[in-house]
């Protein structure tokens, strides 16, 4: 199980989410987002900078309300709204966006 | 690969029994623990060469040492009630689904190695070899069980199918072969805390801003204390708590309630998880282990007493096993219950006068209640028999002005299970927690469509992310599920708060 960028192989769970998080890079996100269907535009990046900055402090994702008060700053109420969130990233921002932001899968009875 | 839901049968009662559809389930199965996942729990990494001598050898411990599976197997006389009591039989349609059914793959096996005439006449008596096919097939509808024991309200000998499920899924995880969602939580609960695998500098972080939050909505400060040595509670609650919608409403609920009481309480980051799936796999040495942080929590922090956030497994483990996991409690205060729920505290502080409850800030939504499961069969609240069913809608129509209970033989012990119990919440069952959801949701939908309830709400972080996440599919916004301590939190007026500033969810 593996993602093919430029070249190289990344290799990803059952679920798709990477392995090893020190191998994501922006084409490996694109190339992820492109097997969920998404095509990634401003607002997704948006969301998945916010992520893996948050991770990088936190070495975990932020909870969606957390999120959601981020991007509403960023990007004003229109888009900083739990719907939003969901027309981005359909299967949620939580488990979605995190794997396209090569994070580990939010787990637990969420 | 099982279709992903899009074969869902449109019910026309909650409780119709489906046309037979043998074998429509068959080989569904939830991601299997990596060797990593399971060795970091003390099990074998992958199915072991010697498989079946430990897997009777784990049977016949079982048997010896816990009397009731050893009952369970022996008792049953196919008398069929429980036939068409599973959601995920109603769902499904597979009979294999069907609890008696269920458990007879494993008694099957049972009956060829313990019993007489198993040993010697196993066609006559519905005795079978174990093959790793059989250690699949039980891999398969062991994990379309969610342990919720609505069949066992209904079968005359009170055999507990659910045990029967533990009982399975521990011979699976002893001879190596374990579900990836269930022993990767319990692993993270072990290193870390909780479910989640939320950090201290997370957990606070996280807890400060919803402190920001709740003064930028009130303009009261209300604290969300963490590891605060001294106090007198120890909150235990789901990390869900921490992390998902609509679950963080109700930690916010707690916030208030507890500030209006004006008590002094905390949260642990040791201890910051009150769900215990070593109940999931029925490994009791993964269940006392998880148990004893709470202890060790309480110890370390002085508390004198322990209430219990909205989880619904949570509360089964803490009610009925707490103590002999991990007691005893003698050093916590003997004047209040060890552990309490948090509704049962609401529920006092409302009857002593306590709270500034303003119903009229819930009548943007017209409100039924889910019993979870677990709360519901294995546990009681308060002093009086049925507390469990009681004091969940006594809160609810304390906070709220329009509440209808849905159909009397889908609630109480009756409850129909979310579908994401025990386990399977995770991705990769999706198509049967949708099946299995149905008839929960059917019955929602005629609630709707005889007294035009819009939302559900929940006291289970599993039931809350398993509705949010399958409501869709029924016609429902995905926050059509609530908290209880959401609409307790909508409510409340704080002490010198301002009518206007409250900003209501919804």
């Amino acid at each position: 199980m593996a993602y093919q960028v430029n070249g190289s192989t990344v290799e990803h769970d059952e679920e798709g989410y990477i392995t090893n998080l020190d191998e994501w890079s922006k084409e490996l996100a694109d190339t992820i987002a492109e097997s969920e269907n998404i095509e990634m535009n401003e607002e997704h990046w948006e969301v998945v900078n916010f992520l893996r900055d948050y991770y990088e402090e936190y070495q975990i994702a932020p909870a969606v309300r957390v999120l959601i008060k981020s991007i509403k700053k960023s990007m004003g109420p229109e888009k900083g709204n739990n719907k939003y969130m969901y027309e981005l990233f359909p299967y949620g921002p939580a488990k979605q966006a995190c794997k396209i932001a090569g994070l580990p899968k939010p787990t637990g009875c969420v | 690969m099982a279709a992903d839901g899009d074969d869902l049968r449109k019910m026309e009662h909650p409780l119709e029994i489906p046309r037979l559809q043998c074998g429509a389930m068959e080989g569904v199965k939830p991601f299997v623990a990596s060797p990593a996942i399971q060795e970091n729990l003390g099990f074998p990494g992958e199915l072991v060469p010697d498989w079946k001598e430990r897997a009777l050898e784990k049977m016949a411990d079982l048997a010896a040492n816990n009397r009731a599976f050893q009952v369970y197997l022996d008792t049953c006389v196919k008398c069929g009630a429980c036939t068409d009591k599973c959601h995920y039989f109603l769902g499904t349609g597979d009979p294999k689904n069907m609890p008696v059914a269920r458990q007879d793959l494993l008694r099957s096996v049972y009956r060829r190695y313990f019993t007489l005439a198993g040993k010697y006449f196993p066609k006559l008596v519905g005795a079978r070899d174990l093959t790793e096919d059989v250690l699949q097939e039980w891999y398969s509808y062991y994990h379309q069980c969610s342990e919720c024991r609505r069949c066992s309200v209904f079968c005359p000998y009170g055999i507990d199918t659910a045990e029967i499920t533990m009982a399975a899924r521990d011979i699976l995880d002893h001879v190596g072969i374990g579900q990836k969602y269930s022993n990767e939580i319990i692993g993270k609960v072990e290193d870390i805390g909780n479910n989640l695998g939320l950090n201290p500098k997370a957990m606070r972080a996280t807890l400060e801003d919803l402190e920001e939050d709740l003064e930028d909505d009130t303009g009261i400060s209300v604290r969300l204390p963490l590891d605060e040595k001294g106090s007198d509670i120890l909150l235990i609650t789901p990390s869900a708590d921490f992390f998902a919608e609509p679950h963080i409403d109700g930690l916010l609920g707690y916030a208030k309630v507890f500030h209006e009481a004006d008590v002094s309480w905390t949260l642990s980051s040791y201890a910051s998880e009150a769900a215990n799936f070593g109940l999931f796999i029925g490994n009791n040495d993964h269940m006392r282990e998880i148990a004893l942080r709470i202890r060790k929590a309480a110890q370390d922090l002085g508390v004198k007493r322990i209430v219990f956030g909205e989880c619904g497994h949570a509360w089964r483990v803490a009610y009925s096993f707490l103590n002999t996991l991990a007691g005893p409690f003698d050093f916590l205060d003997q004047d209040y219950p060890i552990p309490q729920h948090i509704l049962e505290f609401t529920w006092g502080e409302i009857q002593k006068g306590t709270l500034t409850l303003d119903k009229s800030r819930n009548d943007h939504i017209r409100l039924t209640y889910h019993d979870s499961c677990n709360v519901a069969r294995a546990s009681r609240m308060g002093d009086e028999p049925g507390g469990q069913f009681e004091i969940p809608r006594n809160v609810i129509k304390a906070v709220c002005n329009h509440y209808f209970d849905m159909p009397r033989e889908t609630t109480h012990e009756s409850t129909l299970c979310c579908g994401g119990g025990g386990g399977l919440l995770t991705d990769d069952l999706m198509d049967l927690r949708k099946k299995g959801g149905s008839p929960r949701m059917t019955a929602l939908q005629q609630t709707t469509e005889d007294h035009g309830v819009t939302h559900m709400a929940a006291i289970c972080a599993i039931c809350k992310t398993q509705f949010s996440k399958i409501m869709p599919e029924f016609g429902y916004e995905m926050d059509s599920v609530v908290s209880v301590h959401q609409l307790v939190s909508n409510a409340i007026i704080l002490t010198g708060q301002e009518a206007d500033q409250d900003t209501q969810d919804e």
